[in-house]
């Protein structure tokens, strides 16, 4: 992107040109310092040994954590599709409701984000807890905390407004036509959506499901405080090879991870080619 | 021909704007019915009301003599052409117009051959497998005119379906849709601001103001002899002057007595007199029955649009005969020429040439355009 830029600069006019590298620098700066810079470090890292030279020893010994990864995996694609399901009507409720209603809705949904995730992971730990808010109010002794459940509940919590937004964005961007059309030609308002609008919203699904799962296979917050110390994801490995300071295999790790999910990215991309109003590139 | 589509003093308002007034309408089955009108006349709610796309606030709704007013679009045998083609993007040509067959479960051989038929007669063989994105305008419409057609509504309705196209294309259209009503034998409702694509294309012509019907006829019927101002003015060119009904065959209008065929008005009665520029005949001064003073003249191709001044009242007339501007002319007008209308509330406010330009022309065609 960078250097498209500098293309386009190029051909217009010499100072002009002047003036927008001048207006870039501190952005390209900014880039170069906290987004290129990092990811070189993680790279020389995970090549390295402990002493600096070139290794591939890290990256041939996380096949011990493939286990976790599978459970990463497992839990939030479990999570993502719970996301989807519970989302996508959402979406499509909020995109048919009366424009000042959008607007409420969408600050409703918005509004938990303004708190810190953090904060609200550690609030369903207090309210699901053994001898928290939900037990006491039902007077049951539920174990939630520690259990898959509590995991996925908490991910889908977390994350659910990312499944939301862009299909309701797709949803609200179709034209009216294509409902009146779908409508005219005998579709049953189920029909309308299964035939028309499912299809026509599957790049803002496919936009969703990358937003959600991504940050669902990655974090570590959510599984140490709701999986209670039972689970450990590969975003908690990673933190605590860094933690203990082997650092050579978390930032292997996050070599490998970060390869994964730019060829799932890449997937999904191929995946939606040609349909509209998707939010992932 | 049966009453097929009835409207029953159907009123509708949007934020309390009334856009239809106690409509009374019937259609019949088999005819090409246009419902002609400027833009916000109520034309398209009119149509969106009978597609089941908009629900009458008042008034009945009758299909083949059964109320339908609460049967939901989809249930309806009445398919809609939109303007804007609304064909469906995740699907092909084929798909398209295969859509509402799929709907209905129709087996896979009769579904090919029902949309091969339907491609043959839009003329689009071969495209079958094309994105519709990469169809021109026409080509879109010509699917989604075969999607609507091809689950055998019993009307079609046609939401201005030629308004995206440029003019070539429009009349080519204009014959092709006729051909295709005559071939498949079924009611079409044509909704258009376009009055020349009206006259061309319809058995009977529905002019509509201000939500309410101005008249109800033939083609001919319409422009040879409109019911009011409004009527005349919107079809064609037409010189509204007033005059007073003198006697049965007479009428006195611009300092002159006429003869003309019109009767049964009261003995002087105020009416509205129209006559139709290609009706005056131009002579010389001694030789007419009125006389004024070329005010513009503007080549048309086939004719020249002469503006006159008579008596401060600025005529249109169409001569293929030139005459020069700041010349004093003389017109004769045919009693056949005149016709007489009952005043209305659409008096005075068309027919006269005073404020013609051809800019004003676009400026309401911009706005036809916006209404969609």
């Amino acid at each position: 992107m960078l250097f498209a830029d500098d293309g386009i600069c190029l051909k217009m006019k010499k100072n002009k040109s002047l003036m927008h590298s001048i207006a870039a620098a501190p952005h390209i700066f900014w880039a170069a310092l906290f987004i290129v810079v990092p990811l070189l470090i993680v790279v020389y890292y995970a090549f390295t040994d402990v002493e600096g030279g070139f290794s591939m020893e890290n990256i041939f010994g996380l096949t011990e954590y493939f286990d976790i990864f599978l459970l990463s995996l497992e839990l939030a694609v479990i999570a993502t599709f719970v996301c989807l399901l519970v989302g996508y009507p959402m979406a499509y409720f909020i995109a048919k409701a009366d424009p000042k209603m959008q607007k409420i809705y969408m600050m409703l949904l918005m509004l938990p984000m303004w708190t810190n995730l953090l904060i609200r992971t550690y609030s369903i730990m207090a309210i699901l807890d053994d001898g928290g808010f939900l037990n006491t109010l039902l007077g049951t002794e539920l174990h939630i905390i520690g259990t898959k459940g509590a995991v996925i509940f908490g991910m889908v919590y977390d994350f659910l407004p990312y499944m939301v937004l862009p299909i309701y964005t797709c949803i609200s961007k179709i034209n009216k036509n294509m409902w009146e059309a779908a409508s005219d030609l005998g579709c049953s308002p189920l029909q309308v959506l299964t035939k028309v609008i499912l299809p026509l919203s599957l790049s803002g699904i496919i936009s969703g499901v990358t937003m959600v799962l991504v940050p669902c296979i990655s974090t570590f917050y959510i599984s140490q405080k709701l999986g209670g110390g039972t689970f450990e994801l590969i975003g908690d490995t990673i933190e605590r090879q860094f933690v203990s300071g082997t650092l050579n295999v978390g930032a292997a790790l996050s070599f490998v991870m970060m390869i994964l999910i730019l060829i799932s990215l890449w997937v999904m991309h191929k995946f939606s080619d040609g349909q509209e109003g998707g939010i992932v590139p | 021909m049966a009453k097929l589509i009835e409207l029953k003093g159907i009123s509708k308002s949007f934020d309390g704007e009334r856009v239809l007034n106690s409509i009374n309408l019937y259609i019949r089955d088999g005819e090409f019915v246009t419902l002609l009108g400027p833009s916000g006349c109520g034309k398209t709610t009119m149509l969106r009301i009978i597609g089941g796309f908009e629900t009458a606030d008042e008034g009945e709704l009758l299909f083949d003599g059964a109320p339908i007013r609460d049967v939901p679009a989809y249930k309806r045998p009445v398919n809609t052409v939109f303007q804007k083609y609304a064909l469906f993007p995740h699907l092909n040509v084929y798909e398209n117009i295969a859509f509402p067959l799929r709907l209905q479960k129709v087996a896979e051989e009769s579904i090919k051959q029902r949309v091969t038929e339907m491609l043959r007669m839009v003329a689009l063989v071969g495209f079958e497998n094309k994105d519709v994105s990469t169809l021109s305008g026409g080509q879109q419409q010509r699917v989604a005119i075969a999607r609507a057609l091809i689950s055998h509504p019993k009307v079609l309705l046609l939401d201005e379906p030629l308004g995206a196209l440029d003019l070539k294309l429009r009349k080519d259209m204009q014959n092709e849709l006729k051909n295709i009503q005559k071939a498949v034998g079924i009611t079409f409702i044509y909704v258009t601001h376009d009055q020349e694509e009206a006259l061309s294309m319809s058995d009977t012509i529905v002019v509509m103001a201000e939500g309410e019907i101005q008249q109800i006829g033939t083609p001919t019927d319409i422009y040879n002899e409109p019911k009011n101002a409004f009527v005349a003015d919107f079809i064609g060119e037409s010189n509204i002057v007033d005059g007073i009904m003198l006697a049965d065959k007479s009428v006195r209008m611009s300092g002159h007595t006429f003869e003309c065929l019109d009767g049964g008005f009261g003995k002087n009665e105020p009416v509205d007199v129209v006559v139709r520029p290609e009706d005056v005949d131009v002579v010389a001064p001694e030789k007419g029955m009125l006389t004024g003073t070329v005010t513009s003249v503007t080549f048309k191709g086939v004719h020249y649009e002469i503006i006159v001044d008579i008596g401060g009242f600025k005529w249109m007339i169409q001569s293929t005969d030139y005459v020069a501007p700041e010349q004093h002319i003389g017109l004769y007008i045919e009693p056949d020429a005149i016709h007489i209308m009952k005043k209305s509330k659409f008096s005075g406010m068309f027919g006269d040439y005073s404020s013609f330009s051809d800019e004003i022309d676009t400026l309401s065609d911009a706005d036809a355009a916006e209404e969609f």
